[in-house]
Order: structure tokens, then C-alpha cells, then sequence
């Protein structure tokens, strides 16, 4: 497990900053309880599992497999998918998989990171089938 | 006392809706809920300034029970305008069960105005209330409230085999009961194939598996049981009542295919000291078809995963062994926005006998079930006729 920083205190009190700073390098930061060991997301200051305060963050090595999607249907445009994604680490994330139609995302593929941009240019976290890779 | 002691001990006795449907660009929320109060009391044979205790929602008003104190005249001792989403007006009727057993208020309204159709042809006031907190899932554009649905439908479909045509199932008996209801807003006769037929908006969803948009309000009165007698009509008691969440968003639900009805069911079920197998009547909240099948498996009317099955062939549906949504639920007969005190209405009317065509013969045991957000919140009411004590 890759600790991201040793300023927990500071970590711990700005979680989105963090975690939004990762996405801007390029990594899926995700915390981790070091009291019951649980994997925590969405990024918070405490742990929903047990109470516990001590969290740190960790990367994702970013594979993950499909919980369960939906093509979001748009006139004159493609569909797209909205995804949730059960990442190896043991959390579960709201993304998108690109590369393919949305209607071919499929419930247990196996899915890996990507980076992309939302429409105001912020980073996010996406994520592409393994197979496609 | 335990909770046992508010088995019965209450009762509603009056309901109404407010004008229902395409009220006109010219009319508020606060009106409808007004409107709905007042014809409320009048089934009940009281006014508002019998009123002592307050709970309601009305849209777009955050304090929402002040709104509706000074709009109304009315000065209440108890208060209560949770806000926990569409479920928010069965949980009223178990917060205001308690609230008349301990004797905190002696006449309770409930009410609800939305006007989601009027308001589409409003200017946009600045300010909104903004993100609750930092929102990780609006970067992927999900289509709320449907996506969330649909990826329960989806995962349901994947972990049991349930099919499109179970979810069109749920669709064609909601409008085969709404054709039986004369305020229904869809009563166009209605097939499976129809259902199938239809564009995907958010797969597995085509728009008949999703809830009207309607405009309306409702409103129900209780008291103490002891009271309902003397008020000259058919009481209709609060045999149980519970509720529960888990989650809010989708993405933190920790099983896409088992809500908090689990939960809220058997606790309404306890307080109740019934069973699914003594219900007549289920009023549930069907803002999607996939809500009816998994909510029937989570109050423990089907083993969980068997929805799909045990919806098919009309069993829903008038003249099927359990009737469900009566009235024609949110996908065929009124949806505002937060239904769930047409399921209490609903309710209501069966057990009084008073639902003309669609009317269930001798029903005495009902349930009516609320959600809320993104099947985030659950509340389960239990009713039933004086048999039923
Ligand atoms: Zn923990």
C-alpha cells in the first residue's frame, strides 16, 4: 500500500483536496482504516466501517471489475455508460467506461484506469476494458 | 411504554388530494398543500384550527411546516418537517402516531404540494441551495434520478435472471389498475410489448418503467383512536410502522439488489404482530418498476430474486392474488415528485371500501410503502380496519 503523504493530520481534514490532487497527477487515491483495515471511499474523515478516525490514503493499481452500468441514451449523440466499478483494493467507485459503445458494457468485465477530462475540464477518473488494452 | 403501545392506537380519518395533474402555470406548491389540508380536514370533519400538530414537505420551502403554519393559520405544539425524500409522508404518519399516543399533539396533518409542471415555465431564482457536500459522481453525468434505478435493475437482472418483460410486467398492471381510477393521469390501455417497444432512456429502462411527472398534493389527518370513534367515520388504524436507511447516493448502497426495506418492513411487520401473508392491499412506492419487484422481496411478499416471477401473469394486477398500487402507483396514476402519501391515501380508501371500481373486497390489512432519494430511505406503515385490531 503506497502512502500518499505523511501529513495525516492534513490529509485527514482535507480529504476531497487530496483526493482531487491525485487526480490531477494522474492516480485514483483511495483511504485506507488503519483500525479495521476496511477500504474507505468517497473520501471522508472518518471511517464508515467502524468509527475509526485513523485513515491514510493509498493509489489504486486501478483494476477493477463491473458492478453494474447503464447507457444513458441523448439524442443525435452516442450513448454513454455510467458504471459502477468494484476496484481490486475493495471499494466501489461511480465512473464511466470508455472505448466501447456503452450498450457492450457488460456486469463482471474486468475494466482498468483511465484519465480523461469532464466537459468543464476537470479531471476524473474513467476506465477501459482490460481486453481493449 | 414500549413501542408495542402505538399498535393501533391511532387512526387516520380524513384524506384528500389537492387538483392533481396540469394544475396551470399560475399556482404553487404551498397551494396545493393548502388545498390538499383543507379538503383533508373536511373528509375528517374537522378544520385547521383544530390543528395542533404539523408535518409536511413542500417543495422548494426549506422550513417547510413554518410556510405551511402561517399560510394555514395554524399555531402547531409539534412540528415535524423531515425531509428524507419521497418517503418523507409515511414516516409523518409514524412520527405522528407517536406524537398523539404521548399525547405531544391531538390532531395531526400531513401535507405535500409539488408543482414540478407548473414550475417548468418559471424563471430560475438565483441561490440555490447547493452540493450538501463534495459530489463525486455528478462528473459522470448520471442521469439522476433514473441511472441509479437502472443500475439496480441492471444488477438485479444480472444476480437473478429478472427480465425486461418482468420489469414491463410491473408497468402493465400499474395501468391496468389506473384504468380502473378515474384521477389516474395515464389510462391508455397498455402491453408488455408497448412497454418493450419504447426507446431505452437509461438501460434497462424505457420511459414507461419510469414514474410520471404529475403535478398534485395529498394530505391525511389522524388522531387517538379513541377519538376517531366519535368522529363519525370509518376509522382506519396505524397497525405498525417502521423505517430505515442505509445510504443516500447509489454508489453507497452496499448491495444494488436489497434495500432498507428489509429493515422498515419488519419492524412495521412487529409493531404489527402480522405478516406479508395478512396483507389484502400493498401501496408502494414505484417511482421506477423495478422498485415494485424489489420492494415486494425486501417486505418479504417473495423470497428475494423471485420479484420477477411473482409479478407475471396478472398477480399484481386487478383480479390477481395481491393486489398492488390500486390506484395505478407513480407510473400510471400521480407522481409530483415525492409520492408516498398516495400510498397512504390509497390505503385508506381500500380499507374503508371506498375505491369504487378498483376496490379490493374485504380488505382489512394494507401496507403502504414509502422510498426516498435513490432507494435511500425506507418506511413501512401497516394499516387496517377495526377488524384488523
Ligand atoms: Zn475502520
Amino acid at each position: 500500500m503506497t502512502v500518499v503523504s505523511e501529513d495525516l493530520l492534513t490529509d485527514m481534514l482535507r480529504p476531497d483536496v487530496v483526493y482531487r490532487e491525485g487526480l490531477a497527477a494522474g492516480e485514483l487515491r483511495y483511504q485506507r482504516c488503519r483500525t479495521c483495515e476496511e477500504a474507505v471511499f468517497y473520501p471522508r474523515i472518518c471511517c464508515p466501517h467502524c468509527g475509526g478516525t485513523d485513515l491514510v490514503f493509498a493509489v489504486s493499481a486501478g483494476r477493477g471489475t463491473v458492478y453494474s452500468t447503464t447507457a444513458i441514451r441523448r439524442r443525435d449523440l452516442p450513448s454513454y455508460a455510467v458504471t459502477m466499478v468494484d476496484l481490486a483494493e475493495g471499494f466501489r467507485i461511480l465512473s464511466s467506461v470508455h472505448d466501447i459503445p456503452a450498450e457492450d458494457v457488460a456486469i463482471g468485465m474486468a475494466v482498468r484506469i483511465a484519465f480523461d477530462t469532464d466537459a468543464d475540464g476537470r479531471p476524473r477518473a474513467v476506465f477501459t476494458p482490460e481486453a481493449a488494452q | 411504554m414500549s413501542p408495542a403501545g402505538l399498535r393501533g392506537a391511532t387512526a387516520v380519518v380524513g384524506v384528500a388530494e389537492s387538483d392533481l395533474g396540469d394544475v396551470g402555470p399560475g399556482r404553487y406548491a404551498i397551494e396545493l398543500a393548502a388545498q390538499a389540508s383543507h379538503r383533508a380536514l373536511a373528509d375528517a370533519g374537522l378544520t385547521v384550527k383544530d390543528v395542533d400538530g404539523l408535518f409536511g414537505v413542500v417543495s422548494g420551502k426549506l422550513m417547510s411546516t413554518v410556510d405551511l403554519g402561517e399560510y394555514l393559520g395554524i399555531r402547531p405544539r409539534y412540528t415535524d418537517s423531515t425531509m428524507i425524500g419521497g418517503s418523507a409522508f409515511v414516516t409523518f404518519v409514524h412520527h405522528a402516531a407517536a406524537a398523539l399516543r404521548l399525547g405531544l399533539c391531538d390532531v395531526a396533518l400531513i401535507a405535500y404540494g409539488s408543482t414540478p409542471r407548473a414550475d417548468s415555465g418559471r424563471a430560475r431564482l438565483g441561490g440555490g441551495a447547493g452540493p450538501e457536500q463534495p459530489n463525486y459522481e455528478a462528473q459522470y453525468q448520471p442521469r439522476s434520478p433514473i441511472s441509479g434505478y437502472a443500475l439496480a435493475a441492471a444488477r438485479h437482472m444480472y444476480q437473478y435472471g429478472t427480465t425486461r418483460t418482468h420489469l414491463a410486467e410491473v408497468a402493465v398492471a400499474a395501468r391496468q389498475w389506473a384504468r380502473l381510477n378515474p384521477r389516474a393521469y395515464s389510462r391508455d390501455p397498455l402491453t408488455v410489448e408497448d412497454v418493450l417497444a419504447r426507446p431505452m432512456i437509461s438501460s434497462p429502462f424505457t420511459s414507461y418503467d419510469c414514474c410520471l411527472v404529475t403535478d398534485g398534493g395529498g394530505a391525511a389527518v389522524m388522531v387517538r383512536a379513541d377519538r376517531a370513534a366519535d368522529l363519525g367515520v370509518r376509522p382506519v388504524y396505524v397497525l405498525g410502522a417502521g423505517e430505515a436507511h442505509w445510504h443516500k447516493s447509489i454508489n453507497q448502497m452496499p448491495d444494488l439488489t436489497v434495500s432498507a426495506a428489509t429493515e422498515s418492513a419488519a419492524r412495521a411487520f412487529a409493531m404489527a404482530g402480522l405478516t406479508p401473508a395478512d396483507v389484502d392491499v400493498v401501496e408502494l412506492y414505484d417511482a421506477f418498476t423495478i422498485n415494485t419487484i424489489m420492494f415486494l422481496e425486501d417486505m418479504g411478499f417473495c423470497a428475494k430474486g423471485e420479484g420477477g416471477d411473482f409479478v407475471s401473469g396478472g398477480r399484481i394486477a386487478p383480479g390477481g392474488a395481491l393486489p398492488v398500487n390500486t390506484n395505478g402507483g407513480g407510473l400510471s396514476y400521480t407522481h409530483p415528485g415525492m409520492y408516498g402519501i398516495f400510498t397512504v391515501i390509497e390505503a385508506v380508501r381500500q380499507l374503508r371500501g371506498e375505491a369504487g371500481e378498483r376496490q379490493v373486497p374485504d380488505a382489512r390489512v394494507a401496507v403502504a410503502h414509502g422510498n426516498g432519494g435513490q432507494l435511500s430511505s425506507q418506511v413501512t406503515a401497516v394499516l387496517g380496519t377495526a377488524e384488523a385490531l
